[in-house]
């Protein structure tokens, strides 16, 4: 996946001169995940911008010259470090567009990985979308394949809203063989993973692998699950996901996410907001457990949601 | 040692000011008594350890005729009532703002710049339409100088559609891309890496996209005050702006005060000039109630960044008349008073003294302890006293319009009827714009999600499978969103 988020970087980079990267680490060292090797060579230092450690103070740079007519992609080495840039994202990047009246437009990525890891320990297992989820003004995106990282990291550079776009730390190895002619992802919209009959699953990002494996065990017992990827966490899209409840009247939120106030939260009650005469069950929602990622891989195992427990929880839906 | 770290005579140490090249002696530790006795009798010194570095005033106000004549002449006759127009402006402005809060047509925080109009008018001035100015929340008068029209902001102000944001900004958030007036900001410290960001903008116009105007480098200048000199985006934005040579000017507006903290019990080293050399930048102070001064600054840093040598910090000494705001009852810093409270002390100090010596026989163990301690105690009554009644009276006696005012006549540029034409264009000017602004409509239902995002598709797909800003209600402003 990292190479294909380079490729999308390389990509618009050639295309437009206005874009350029800013980060820790992005530019002699190729990026902490490899996302940016060899984009200092090929464009310079000044277009692959290595920042010192000041999150907050790069990620406000970034919004002045978005202001000014460039296009940055900002990356926070790890999504949790953003949380030091929290008051330029929130203030200046979601808000500046409308207290100028639409004067200044702040075409921004802010991008980076986030999610829990291979106990990576509390502060580097953050998942941050659900603190950004309230800031008016942003749109958030989680990827997930190959494929869609390429597609939503175009779709993200060339949008003139503050886009936030989520990566996992252990996806950037999938491996995917992707189109060679261009394309882009709609940021606004959900991917279908496989169309099924009997219960809807709203999953992103890493949890997306784990319903897959949980899928497989259900159609072994004679489910059809419906996955869906949201992709876009902010907006929801509303049409794909309530087209499918409608279908199959049922719906299970598997997400990384905390259980309070995360991303499962809001979508459920957007779901009850919309479709709550198409539901035949209560919405059920599996999210990591309100509890900072311990370091012991047991108990970090136990703090996010398990195949298993997918299962179960269909079941448990389906009776 | 404990002891040595807390003498009084470092508590003390002398702040050696640096302005156009003048020096202020240090003071010898000890003669602390005679130096305030000293200020006493000259009635223009404050609180002690600040005394020198405050000293700094102006040569015109000084008269020093000959030694500004010797230099090139500060200003032509054009440039002098050009800032003299400005800082008038910005004024009036300033005292329509409070007339008309108080009559209930503009709420919320409301902040004045009220003594500042020489640190604006002399920096803003000498800068080109493409240069950027990002300000804080008191920027109603930087807004002015950068040639944002008066009526814009007034209708911003009262929260009108027509206002410069559309009503939607408000008076700390005043932006204005065709004038390049990056804000307006309401958090302290926020606007600096926004500052930092357009000075970067500007740098990689010209290295990589290969677009540059003929004088060279646009320039960003960003205002900020002493409170926000401690804030980590200050010195992370220095760090940043220096290693990289970004053409901005960090100019700090040191009016000792962030509501009712004083600078100096704020920060461990209340010089915030020397802190551009730590970063390999030039600080720079300067006596920001003198215009001409400033403008003499703001010319060297502003064609230093354009010339791409990188950025500069400078510190103006410069006083706000009014309170933080409008809603500041501004307690902490007493009008001037005479100088009755002050010998009073002084009187009840020395009866104190001798009444207590005189009982306690301490006469005969050692004068030099009790005259220590008279000192110590003379010292308190007058940091108390002093810093309390003596502040603004202090800058009243420095309003840079009155001291520009006095230079023009006094060097024939202008006639005193002149510059009350311009006086009566400026009230003219600001009436109008009190006038455009009342008559102003108030923003619509319909302005409501406009702004919210610049390609409003960031709202999202609705239920039945179209973007919501398609829904006809999203342009009414009662969309589902």
């Amino acid at each position: 996946m990292f190479e294909a988020l380079r490729e999308a970087l390389i990509e618009e980079m050639k295309l437009d001169p206005t874009v350029c990267v800013m980060g820790e680490d992005v530019g002699h060292y190729g990026g902490s995940y490899k996302v940016t090797k060899g984009l200092a060579e090929m464009f310079g230092d000044l277009r692959v911008l290595d920042t010192p450690i000041a999150e907050n103070s790069f990620t406000g740079m970034g919004i002045g010259a978005a202001m000014k007519g460039l296009r940055p992609v900002v990356e926070g080495m790890n999504m949790g470090f953003l949380l030091l840039a929290y008051n330029q994202i929130s203030n200046n990047c979601g808000m500046l567009h409308y207290t100028s009246g639409g004067q200044f437009k702040i075409p921004i990525v802010i991008r980076g990985p986030g999610g829990v890891g291979r106990q990576l320990g509390a502060e580097h297992s953050q998942r941050l979308e659900s603190y950004f989820q309230s800031i008016p003004g942003l749109q958030m995106v989680a990827c997930s394949t190959p494929y869609n990282a390429k597609g939503l990291m175009k779709a993200a550079i060339r949008s003139e809203n503050p886009v936030v776009l989520f990566e996992h730390v252990l996806l950037y190895n999938m491996k995917e063989k992707i189109p060679d002619e261009e394309y882009i992802c709609c940021l606004e919209e959900a991917e279908m993973v496989r169309p099924g009959e009997h219960v809807t699953i709203l999953t992103y990002s890493r949890m997306r692998y784990h319903v897959m494996q949980a899928a497989k065990t259900l159609v072994n017992k004679g489910y059809d699950p419906e996955v869906i990827d949201i992709r876009s966490l902010k907006p929801f899209d509303l049409h794909t996901i309530g087209n499918s409840i409608k279908k199959t009247h049922r719906v299970l939120i598997v997400e990384e996410c905390m259980r309070t106030g995360g991303i499962g939260a809001s979508l459920r009650s957007a779901i009850i907001d919309n479709f709550w005469d198409y539901l035949d069950a209560p919405i059920m929602c599996l999210s990591s457990q309100d509890v900072p990622t311990p370091y012991a891989a047991t108990l970090e195992d136990a703090t996010v949601v398990q195949p298993a427990q997918i299962v179960a929880a269909v079941e448990q839906i389906c009776q | 040692m404990a002891a040595t770290s807390f003498t009084a005579a470092k508590f003390l140490a002398p702040v050696a000011a640096r302005s156009g090249g003048e020096r202020a002696p240090p003071l010898p530790a000890g003669a602390s008594s005679s130096s305030f006795a000293r200020a006493m009798r000259r009635g223009g010194a404050h609180h002690p350890r600040l005394r020198t570095a405050l000293a700094v005033s102006s040569d015109v106000l000084a008269g020093n005729k000959a030694q500004a004549a010797a230099a090139n002449p500060a200003v032509t006759r054009e440039e002098a009532l050009e800032l003299y127009e400005d800082m008038v402006l910005g004024r009036v402005f300033e005292d329509m703002c409070a007339q008309m809060y108080y009559r209930g047509k503009m709420f919320g925080f409301v902040h004045l710049y009220n003594g500042q109009e020489a640190v604006s008018t002399g920096f803003i001035k000498y800068l080109n339409q493409a240069d950027c100015v990002v300000s804080t929340y008191r920027d109603h008068v930087h807004a002015l100088s950068k040639g944002v029209p008066a009526r814009s902001v007034m209708a911003e102000l009262f929260g009108k559609a027509t206002g410069c944001c559309r009503g939607q900004g408000g008076s700390m958030h005043m932006f204005s891309a065709p004038h390049n007036l990056l804000g307006g900001f309401a958090f302290i410290g926020e606007g600096i890496p926004v500052a930092t960001g357009a000075a970067f903008a500007a740098k990689y116009r010209h290295e990589v996209l290969k677009q540059s105007g003929p004088d060279g480098l646009d320039v960003t200048v960003a205002f900020f005050g002493d409170g926000t000199c401690n804030n980590g985006q200050f010195f992370e934005c220095l760090n940043m702006a220096q290693l990289w040579k970004l053409p901005i000017i960090f100019v700090v507006e040191n009016n000792l005060w962030a509501i009712g903290m004083s600078h100096l019990r704020a920060t461990s080293d209340p010089e915030i000039f020397k802190k551009g050399p730590a970063f390999g930048m030039p600080g720079v102070h300067v006596d920001g109630m003198d215009v001409l001064k400033v403008r003499e600054v703001a010319k060297e840093a502003i064609d230093r960044a354009r010339r791409g040598e990188g950025p500069t910090l400078v510190e103006c000494e410069t006083y706000r008349f009014r309170g933080h705001s409008l809603a500041d009852p501004d307690e902490l810093r007493k009008p001037g008073k005479d100088y009755f409270p002050v010998s009073f002390y002084f009187f009840a100090s020395l009866v104190k003294f001798l009444v207590l010596t005189r009982l306690s026989g301490e006469m005969e163990n050692g004068i030099k302890a009790s005259l220590a301690k008279f000192v110590a105690m003379l010292k308190m009554a007058s940091n108390i006293v002093l810093m309390k009644t003596d502040e603004k009276s202090h800058y009243a006696a420095r309003d840079p319009i009155t001291a520009l005012k006095k230079y023009i006549i006094e060097e024939n540029l202008a006639t005193e009827s002149e510059l009350k034409s311009i006086e009566k264009k400026i009230e003219d000017v600001v009436e109008e714009a009190v006038e455009f602004a009342d008559a102003s409509p108030h923003p619509p239902r319909s302005q409501l999600l406009e702004n919210v995002f610049a390609d409003p598709k960031g709202f999202g797909i609705g239920p039945d499978g179209k973007y919501r800003c398609e829904d006809p209600k999203f342009t009414q402003g009662t969309a589902q969103v």
